[in-house]
């Protein structure tokens, strides 16, 4: 049996709502917790009992949706599958996720986010165009393979948030919207790629990435972005130096 | 307020709402698409459907097939003209998908690979392993950014219709973001907001699951259709609800009770083989293993975990390789919310609220008897589910119907006339706008909306659960009506106006207790047992004669909702006993001697 005392833990909290304050600040929240609440369910606690103005989003609770990504002691995570048990005793710092504009209490604008997530031609433009009727396109578990753990990212910006490159310039193209590029760029179906080659050679594209690679250490879904900035920065180079080819063919 | 002028409104974005969106924008490209949702598109519900989508590919599979056992799975509440239209289309639809990336997973020779699923009698499901939602729903959005006609208001949450001149003709949005309204004006008007499973304590929905639109529909004299159809998915994690897939017995796991016994054998789904065959045992269909499952609980052969009882989903036998390929997230969420390595240890799960197989009542076309509003997917009844849906369903469902929803409404559009741009539209909207701020701003008598809102899941449980009673149920509506006069009355601890959740949520919990009213009653209305629906008090056989048809919930201002009948359309295939396993098997092929005579 494990300890059937009840245990609390203190959740300290960036606050902020534009309406009422200067600037943002901690409050702090004594929560009580079993072992199986994770961070997003010490957070609706506090809603429910507490106080009902904080701000946060969520969804699923399963790690797949997400939504609420947020700095959890200076680390982005996914509040819903961070566990209270293993931050204890406390206190734990909770914040909204680095290098996004502050919206109100964990919220933090997306919109941004999303725009470059679309900037970057994120569907199938195909090589060999084909009607319902012809059936599916054949494609093997190796051509999968290729680009599979890239189609895995579920959005949640806990790259962004660690990133360095993206704190200093919030116009680069950032490791989630590279690994999407790279998750159509490398699928079979796609002849995309040259055209979102050009969206990133320019200087918010995939050259402002100082290879850090934490990107790919925060990742809760394994996606490795950081490989992604990698195989498109040499593929940018060896495209650089085509288009030089290509230029001296012609003149 | 600002006002927005679009052609196509589309309430929602999830896989139902995003795939009416494409449609709809093929169909007219000259058209302006609105497509509204409170949370950006990819948060959506469908992000966390496991198993898969159904269609017909195999070469020993056929339509029929597909028909059959959906019409069966429903215990003959199907409108079979319908789902004959729907299994037609299932397959163009996954190969769509297909076509715009969708990465399912294949064969070793590149062609699309199917898993079997629970009351599905031929491998038809398509998989992308066992995140075929998520992959649906990033594909469709991701698509859907090619079509500049598509202006997305993420984020936006729709507090109410317009309704004027007996039509639909828009919405009144309210931006999360800064707490602001906007009037959209439309010419059609499409509802793709999913379920309502988070009424209910233990489900597997994520937090936005609150019946927005089916509220909505209702408010305004729409019919709710088949409410008392309620699926509990047997195989969740207790305490959270978590969903672990209906694929993993597809791919061959086991149920097992605390004598490592596979108890479904007791309950009509044996003879028990190695691995379990369609239809049989552990792919028996979600009504019937949940079932199972409460007698076990009371027969005392169930474990016990800190969060409550539970059986035991086997997996260790299909190897961590397996695991790996075809189940990979079900690995994470057992390790991170169970604590369990599935490959070594069996996963403690229990039935959980997952799905909500009633809705806004719509026709064959999407179209509900309100002109100008449709709706597809988990928010509407178009007829496919009856009175038990089959897993690997209502995935093809959303692209069947979403489709079905964008085209209609595009062609409703082009035909009615412009929406009322004079003074009526704006002073409705202003109308609906004051009646979001009062709330806001009321001082009410102090109580929280959670305390409500739990209320409300607990009742919900107690009345409406796997099985039922009918004074349990008798309760439950007499709890609910309560709530709603206490939600005239409650007070928020927040009335800023930028990113509010402490109004939202009352809104939503509003909209939940309307859909919540509409289950409980249509429940008591329903004396008989039939699918998702199983009563223990006198009611606890099938009643063809009185109950084979479906129950339609009318909203009455002030009082309790009028119960109404409708016929269930039954075109080739007559109501008929409802087995699996061996009986299942022997009175399929009497059923086919009997059409060879």
């Amino acid at each position: 049996m494990s300890d059937t005392k009840p245990k609390t833990i203190e959740l300290r909290i960036l606050r902020y709502c534009p309406s009422k304050d200067a600037k943002p600040a901690f409050g702090s929240f004594d929560v009580p917790y079993t072992d199986d609440m994770s961070v997003l369910q010490g957070l609706q606690e506090i809603k429910a009992t507490l106080d009902g103005s904080l701000a946060f989003r969520w969804s699923c609770r399963m790690a797949v949706c997400g939504s609420c990504g947020m700095m959890i002691n200076g680390t982005p995570k996914l509040a819903c599958n961070t566990f209270l048990r293993d931050l204890a005793p406390g206190p734990v710092a909770i914040e909204p996720l680095q290098n996004f504009p502050i919206e109100r209490d964990l919220v933090v604008t997306v919109g941004d986010f999303v725009k470059k997530i679309e900037s970057i031609y994120p569907y199938v433009m195909p090589k060999v165009p084909k009607t319902i009727e012809e059936g599916t396109y054949l494609q093997t578990p190796g051509q999968m393979e290729e680009y599979a753990s890239f189609a895995d990212c579920i959005n949640c910006m806990l790259c962004y948030a660690a990133c360095p490159q993206f704190g200093a310039n919030p116009d680069f193209i950032g490791p989630g919207a590279m690994a999407l590029l790279q998750r159509y760029s490398s699928d079979s179906r796609d002849g995309g790629q040259q055209k979102r080659l050009d969206q990133i050679r320019g200087e918010d594209g995939v050259w402002s990435c100082t290879a850090v690679g934490i990107c790919s250490e925060v990742c809760p879904k394994l996606v490795d972005p950081a490989n992604a900035v990698n195989q498109n920065k040499s593929k940018s180079a060896l495209d650089f130096f085509l288009s030089g080819l290509r230029k001296e063919s012609v003149s | 307020m600002d006002f927005f002028d679009a052609d196509i409104l589309i309430l929602g974005a999830g896989g139902a709402g995003l795939r009416a969106a494409i449609a709809a924008a093929q169909a007219a490209p000259d058209m302006t698409v609105a497509l509204v949702s409170k949370v950006y598109p990819m948060r959506s519900h469908t992000v966390a459907a496991e198993g898969g989508s159904a269609g017909v590919v195999r070469a020993n599979d056929s339509l029929d097939n597909h028909f059959n056992d959906t019409v069966e799975g429903g215990d003959w509440l199907c409108e079979q003209d319908v789902v004959e239209y729907f299994v037609g289309h299932c397959t163009r639809e996954m190969i769509q998908l297909e076509h715009w990336g969708c990465p399912w997973s294949r064969q070793p020779d590149g062609n699309v690979n199917v898993r079997k699923f629970g009351g599905m009698k031929i491998e038809r499901t398509w998989f992308a392993a066992d995140r075929s939602g998520f992959h649906i729903l990033h594909t469709l959005f991701q698509t859907s950014t090619q079509f500049p006609q598509i202006r997305r208001f993420d984020e936006y949450f729709c507090v109410d219709l317009i309704v004027e001149g007996g039509r639909v003709q828009g919405a009144v949005v309210l931006s999360l973001s800064s707490g602001e309204f906007t009037a959209i004006r439309a010419r059609a008007v499409v509802i793709a907001t999913g379920g309502a499973g988070r009424v209910f304590r233990q489900n597997t929905n994520g937090g936005i699951v609150t019946g927005d639109g089916m509220a909505l529909a209702y408010r305004h004299g729409v019919p709710l259709r088949d409410m008392e159809f309620v699926q509990y998915h047997p195989t969740c994690l207790p305490g959270t609800g978590i969903l672990i897939t209906e694929g993993c017995r597809g791919e061959g796991a086991l149920l097992v009770n605390k004598d490592n016994y596979r108890y479904l054998q007791d309950y009509g789904l044996g003879p028990v083989t190695p691995e379990p065959r369609n239809k049989f045992m552990e792919l028996g269909p979600r009504d019937r293993l949940s079932q199972a499952f409460w007698h076990e609980e009371r027969r005392g052969r169930t474990v016990t975990t800190p969060q409550g009882e539970a059986v035991l989903l086997d997996l260790r036998h299909l190897g961590a390789a397996k695991l790996k390929e075809r189940l990979p997230l079900i690995c994470d969420l057992a390790r991170d919310f169970a604590g369990i390595d599935a490959v070594t240890t069996a996963i403690p799960v229990r039935p959980a609220v997952h799905y909500t197989m009633g809705g806004i009542l719509v026709d064959i076309n999407t179209a509900t008897p309100l002109p100008g509003l449709f709706a597809a997917g988990e928010c509407s009844s178009v007829g496919i589910h009856g009175a038990n849906r089959l897993g690997s369903n209502s995935l093809a469902e959303l692209t069947v119907f979403g489709r079905v929803a964008g085209e209609q409404a595009a062609a409703f559009a082009r035909k009615a006339p412009a929406a009322n741009a004079g003074d009526g539209h704006a002073d409705r909207a202003r109308a609906i706008e004051a009646d979001a701020l009062a709330l806001l701003q009321q001082k009410g008598e102090g109580e929280r909306h959670a305390v409500l809102r739990a209320e409300m899941a607990a009742s919900m449980e107690k009345g409406c659960g796997i099985y039922r009673l009918g004074p349990e149920m008798q309760q439950t509506c007499d709890t609910i009506a309560n709530l709603k006069q206490r939600h005239r009355a409650l007070t928020l601890e927040d009335r800023s106006r930028v990113w509010n959740t402490d109004w939202v949520g009352a809104i939503e919990l509003g909209f939940q207790l309307e859909v919540a009213e509409a289950m409980a009653h249509a429940s008591l209305f329903r004396t008989e047992s039939r699918g998702a629906h199983q009563r223990l008090d006198g009611y606890d056989k099938r009643d063809d004669v009185n109950f084979l048809c479906h129950s339609l919930a009318y909203r009455q201002a002030g009082t309790a909702p009028r119960i109404a009948s409708q016929p269930v359309k039954i075109t080739r295939s007559p109501p008929g006993q409802r087995a699996y396993g061996a009986l299942g098997e022997q009175l399929e092929a009497a059923r086919k001697e009997a059409t060879h005579v």
